[in-house]
């Protein structure tokens, strides 16, 4: 009955939908949850565009882009939310993007300014583990290789935090990076698909730290109440991911997309991140009480084409030292 | 009913087929590589392996589960087939918890001043695909041996026959008939196996045919590289069905009197072994499951209200996949049975091969020119599990749909019982034991699969696997634990409530 009736709402809705302009973003999944900031930023948009702002969702972060490629000129979304830095360079090859025409975003720790891509958030890559059950974390990857200590990592082929950490070892390492690995490779206990398995093996005890945010033992002190969880500061410094918006270049709707990317940078949208998203603002807002503790003294991130130029020969590395 | 047969059958290889093709026109032609090689021995080897200790360690579970009665009997069948049932994520947690690094059994062994276990690795593969296929091989066997009329039974016992001579002359050809198709359908799951290989297997010398898609599809957005790899799954899944097929003994029982004939099992040492078989079956396929529960529990007051929509909506695609597989498999079954006309046993094995990835793919390409996906996430959600669950219900009625042809057919036609008649009063009431089976197994298999529904949904039809990925995306591990103990309960009760009517209606 409960189907029935969303079915008939939806149908009757079509008709008063048509009065108002519709922006369709195209984002990944969590973000449009009723614990994401979906909802909240779909309330605040709403009110001052004179619009309906509807979301899809595209699967996790990784597969945002595949699914604007398998759709062409011919996708309904207006804009992309959602797209990583380490896949821009492939991103703009698609030529499906317009430039949105936005001053830089300000609160980023590396200057990052991008004709077609518009930061909302970002983070570092860190490794994080129990302070009670390690404490005394390693200080680099050469320190993690030569413990015994167990890390559950994603799959660079599958998983943006999985190919940040494989771009971090690159960065921070160059033609070294072939070595770090082997080094890492007997402290790898499994490498997951996503983030959320790797995150989940952790909790559920499997390894000793997992790669994931600095930001995330904030999740556990705000939401849970429990400060057990940390972040290692590594001495090579840590890797970026930054989260970016973009306006399709076939979007019906290009005005009002851009108003969009400009609302990404205002407080309503930037405020609702930090406790939803679990990253960092990409503008100078306030940030929760307990977000964050310290920062990693050296931020690396490598531009777009290097990313793209850096990624197979890496994967090709990553592949051939944890097939031993 | 023999066109209505040929039509499901084609359509059936249709929805197969097309949506590859539609992939490979996308991206204008099919490529392989030379690492896919490596991926493919990896993929066949621990298909093979799995499958061999699936269906060898279900022979002496379902054969004590045949001979045996005790109390609670019924509900252990029940129960042991839920780890099938299980959204593979799930089930690997559940692994964890008793195998993995801080599990119960390298605790005990620490406790013990002994050196632990790993599970990751092709041991961790192998034990999670047991885990998973060990039920449905046990459920296919036992059916076996419970398709046996009892009178042969009793028959050998009036001869004196030795349990060697009854198992040479009554379960040896049982066996002959039913292994072939167990083992193939084991293997083709195995085949495409994604999750468990990748986070067992411990990195990636485990990457299998469907992982390689995963990441054609996804990351590198090569197309005719992930049609060509699924052409190979498909391929190879296509042949084992074939063997399966070439392999498989017709027992020929004939027809009995379906009564219910007290038999005395075989007592001594095949009694203890027959109590070994079932405790440690049950132990291994349960205390995962009990892990499931626990990790659960203390979340359930905590779901969020997104929860409850998304279980009705899983509820409602589940059914209506029932009605679309079990339909589709009877018409099937019996067009095979009456014309034998095997192509269609191939044709209703191919969608076990089928990357989910590949037809999803395949299905948006074709969907998006005409409409917004996500305005048919619903539908596309309903007819791909019911094509992915064909197989298994096909599977488990196109033997018995072949006895009743063998042994009913001429009675029926000399009565002139035909049509809708024949159905009421013949076929379904000598069917109902695999319908019923077959139906609850398609309800929980479409329950819990995420396949499709992640690429099509939009902000509105989430179902629960997806809100439960949605939860463990968001740092959310205890409502994602409690929302999987909410999604094991709901299908395993589905699965309870038509297996059960199923059965009733045999008795």
């Amino acid at each position: 009955m409960r189907l029935f009736l969303a079915a008939l709402t939806s149908c009757l809705a079509l008709p008063a939908a048509a009065e108002v302009p519709v922006l369709t973003v195209l984002t990944y999944d969590s973000f449009i949850s009723e614990w994401g900031p979906g909802p909240a930023v779909e309330k605040a948009f709403e009110e001052t565009c004179g619009c309906d702002l509807r979301f899809v969702s595209g699967g996790d972060g990784a597969a945002l882009l595949a699914r604007l490629q398998l759709e062409g000129a011919a996708s309904e979304a207006d804009v992309v939310l959602g797209l990583d830095t380490g896949l821009t360079a492939a991103a703009a090859a698609t030529g499906l993007f317009a430039p949105h025409g936005q001053p830089a975003a300000t609160a980023l720790p590396v200057a990052y300014d991008d004709p077609l891509f518009l930061p909302y958030d970002w983070g570092w890559f860190a490794f994080v583990f129990d302070k009670s059950k390690l404490p005394a974390p390693p200080k680099s990857f050469a320190e993690l290789a030569a413990s015994d200590l167990k890390i559950v990592i994603q799959d660079p082929r599958s998983s943006t935090p999985g190919l940040g950490l494989l771009l971090w070892v690159k960065a921070a390492h160059g033609d070294a990076a072939a070595e770090v690995w082997k080094g890492l490779a007997d402290n790898i206990v499994t490498v997951t698909p996503g983030w959320s398995e790797a995150y989940g093996l952790f909790l559920e005890g499997e390894a000793d730290m997992v790669l994931s945010y600095t930001t995330s033992p904030a999740y556990h002190r705000i939401a849970e109440q429990d400060d057990s969880k940390d972040w290692a500061p590594f001495d090579e410094g840590h890797y970026l991911q930054v989260e970016l918006t973009g306006i399709l270049a076939a979007s019906d709707q290009p005005d009002l997309a851009k108003a969009f990317l400009a609302f990404t940078q205002a407080p309503e949208f930037q405020s609702a991140l930090p406790a939803t998203n679990w990253m960092y603002p990409a503008t100078d807002i306030p940030l929760p009480e307990g977000f964050e503790t310290a920062r990693p003294e050296k931020s690396l991130l490598l531009s777009a084409e290097e990313a793209r130029a850096a990624r197979d020969p890496a994967l090709a590395e990553w592949q051939a030292a944890l097939a031993q | 009913m023999a066109s209505g047969a040929r039509a499901v059958g084609a359509a059936a290889v249709l929805l197969v087929a097309v949506p590859l093709g539609a992939v490979a026109f996308r991206a204008g032609g099919l490529s392989l590589s030379p690492a896919d090689w490596a991926a493919l021995r990896f993929t066949l080897w621990q298909a093979v392996l799995s499958s061999a200790l699936s269906v060898g360690l279900a022979i002496p579970v379902a054969r004590a589960l045949a001979r045996r009665r005790f109390p609670g009997r019924g509900a252990l069948i029940t129960l042991m087939g839920a780890p099938f049932l299980l959204p593979v994520i799930v089930a690997v947690m559940g692994l964890l918890a008793l195998f993995g690094r801080g599990g119960a059994i390298n605790a005990a062994l620490a406790a013990l001043g002994l050196p632990g276990i790993s599970i990751y690795g092709l041991q961790g593969v192998l034990i999670a695909h047991v885990f998973l296929n060990l039920p449905l091989a046990t459920r296919m066997i036992l059916q076996g041996w419970q398709a046996i009329p009892a009178e042969r039974f009793r028959l050998a016992e009036s001869l004196s026959f030795t349990p060697g001579q009854t198992f040479r002359h009554l379960e040896r050809p049982m066996l002959a008939e039913v292994l072939p198709g167990a083992a193939a359908t084991v293997f083709a799951l195995c085949l495409t196996s994604f999750a468990v290989a990748l986070i067992l297997g411990g990195g990636p010398r485990a990457t299998t045919l469907e992982l390689a898609i995963y990441q054609a599809v996804r990351f590198e957005f090569d197309l005719s590289h992930a049609a060509g790899l699924a052409l190979v799954q498909v391929l190879v899944g296509g042949a084992a069905a074939l063997a399966a097929w070439a392999a498989a003994r017709r027992a020929g029982f004939g027809a009995g009197l379906d009564r219910a004939i007290a038999l005395t099992p075989p007592g001594g040492w095949r009694r203890l072994a027959d109590g070994a078989a079932l405790v440690l079956a049950a132990g291994f396929l349960l205390a995962p499951m009990a892990a499931v529960v626990l990790r659960g529990l203390p979340g359930l007051p905590d779901l969020p209200a997104q929860v409850w929509p998304a279980l009705a909506r899983s509820v409602a695609v589940a059914l209506a996949s029932v009605v679309l597989t079990m339909t589709a498999a009877l018409v099937l079954a019996l067009g095979s049975a009456r014309r034998g006309q095997r192509w269609l046993d191939l044709a209703a094995a191919l969608p076990l091969a089928t990357s989910g990835l590949v037809l999803g793919t395949g299905l948006f390409l074709l969907v998006q020119p005409f409409l917004p996906p996500a305005r048919l996430a619903l539908p596309v959600t309903v007819l791909v599990n019911a094509l992915l669950a064909l197989p298994f219900a096909y599977r488990l009625l196109a033997p018995e749909a072949r006895a009743l042809q063998a042994d009913y057919a001429r009675l029926a036609e000399s009565l002139g019982l035909r049509g809708m008649a024949r159905l009421r009063l013949l076929v379904l009431p000598r069917l109902a034991r695999p319908l019923g089976f077959g139906a609850g197994l398609t309800a929980a298999l479409s329950m819990g699969d995420l396949g499709v529904i992640a690429l099509f949904a939009g902000e509105s039809q989430a179902t629960l696997p997806l809100v439960i990925q949605r939860l463990s995306g968001a740092y959310r591990m205890d409502e994602a634990a409690a929302a999987s103990l909410l999604l094991v309960a709901v299908s395993l009760g589905l699965f309870w409530i038509l297996d059960r009517r199923g059965r009733h209606a045999a008795a």
